[in-house]
């Protein structure tokens, strides 16, 4: 809301608006994180039926899958935001990339760590130098790099744009990523979910990946706003509303 | 799905290190992760709480 009493997207763009708003949201996000995941590993656990081919250990698909979803996805959001910062010089946009980065270094880490529980009973080994897994291990060394880089520069707005910069170059590995299956002969299978092919997976098994997907996206907004309202208060801490606020909270 | 007993769910069809395994280090990645951010508020409230009280000290002893 702006002064004229209008909606306006420019009003959220101010650090000092979007804290109360990423305090009031923050909740929401994370209560619905929580009720989705629930469901989700109901119908993993207790729904889908045991697979044909792979037994039970297909059921590690349910956290694997959306957790290479939003390693991906949230590095694009990352990459968005940052190139945000970059073009029209705006300090949330670039608190926003800073803010997600841990989350989808997470997801990334756990996609890797489950892919590689998955592949020892499947493959008969850990891992493997292949396309889709080395070009998933090559986005946890660039979201540790844009952390790492951020954290080396002690210009803030220097450091906001390195990061960026590194950020966008990465960007060109999500794609690599999610067409390797395609492009290159690897032992991981192919694309889970299709838009255009017939459904290769049993409904209940697909209803349950979906909802995990949609659980670990909203745990990713909850921790991203948690985190970004962190970085608001530490880059704005010169500003009499953080001080106002702080003497409010101690 | 029926799993019948707790043993044949716990034992995953032969697959529980690995089924297991991978839900528990996601558990305890994430559950981590929330901790951090609860601690990291936390720091950050009363980091500035002492830095606002330092400046005060300062402009008091100025003037």
């Amino acid at each position: 809301m702006s002064k004229s009493g209008r909606f306006s997207w420019f009003y959220f763009s101010s650090p000092q608006s979007f804290y109360p708003l990423a305090g009031t949201l923050q909740p929401w996000f994370a209560a619905l994180a929580v009720i989705l995941c629930a469901v989700g590993l109901y119908i993993s656990f207790f729904v889908a039926p045991t697979d044909a081919q792979q037994g039970e250990s297909y059921r590690i698909i349910f956290i694997h899958v959306p957790a290479a979803w939003m390693s991906m996805f949230l590095y694009l959001v990352m990459g968005f935001w940052s190139g945000v910062g970059l073009v029209f010089n705006t300090r949330l946009s670039s608190m926003v990339a800073t803010a997600l980065a841990p989350t989808g270094a997470l997801f990334t880490f756990i996609a890797l760590w489950t892919g590689a529980l998955w592949g020892k009973p499947t493959w008969g080994t850990w891992w493997v130098w292949d396309a889709r897994l080395t070009s998933e291990l090559i986005l946890l060394f660039l979201y540790i790099g844009f952390m790492a880089l951020q954290a080396a520069i002690d210009d803030q707005r220097r450091a906001d744009k390195a990061g960026a910069v590194l950020a966008l170059v990465g960007v060109i590995n999500v794609p690599i990523i999610y067409f390797s299956v395609k492009w290159w002969s690897t032992l991981h299978q192919g694309a889970s979910v299709s838009m255009t092919g017939a459904p290769t997976m049993a409904k209940t098994m697909l209803l349950g990946m979906l909802i995990m997907a949609l659980g670990f996206w909203m745990y990713s907004i909850a921790a991203t706003l948690a985190r970004v309202r962190c970085v608001i208060l530490e880059r704005e801490r010169h500003t009499d509303w953080v001080a106002a606020e702080i003497g409010a909270q101690t | 799905m029926n799993w019948g007993s707790w043993q044949n769910f716990l034992a995953m069809g032969g697959y529980g290190l690995y089924v297991w395994g991978s839900y528990a280090v996601t558990l305890i990645v994430l559950v981590a992760e929330i901790v951090a951010l609860i601690t990291r508020r936390r720091g950050v409230i009363e980091h500035l709480a002492k830095y606002y009280a330092a400046r005060r000290r300062n402009h008091e002893t100025e003037a």
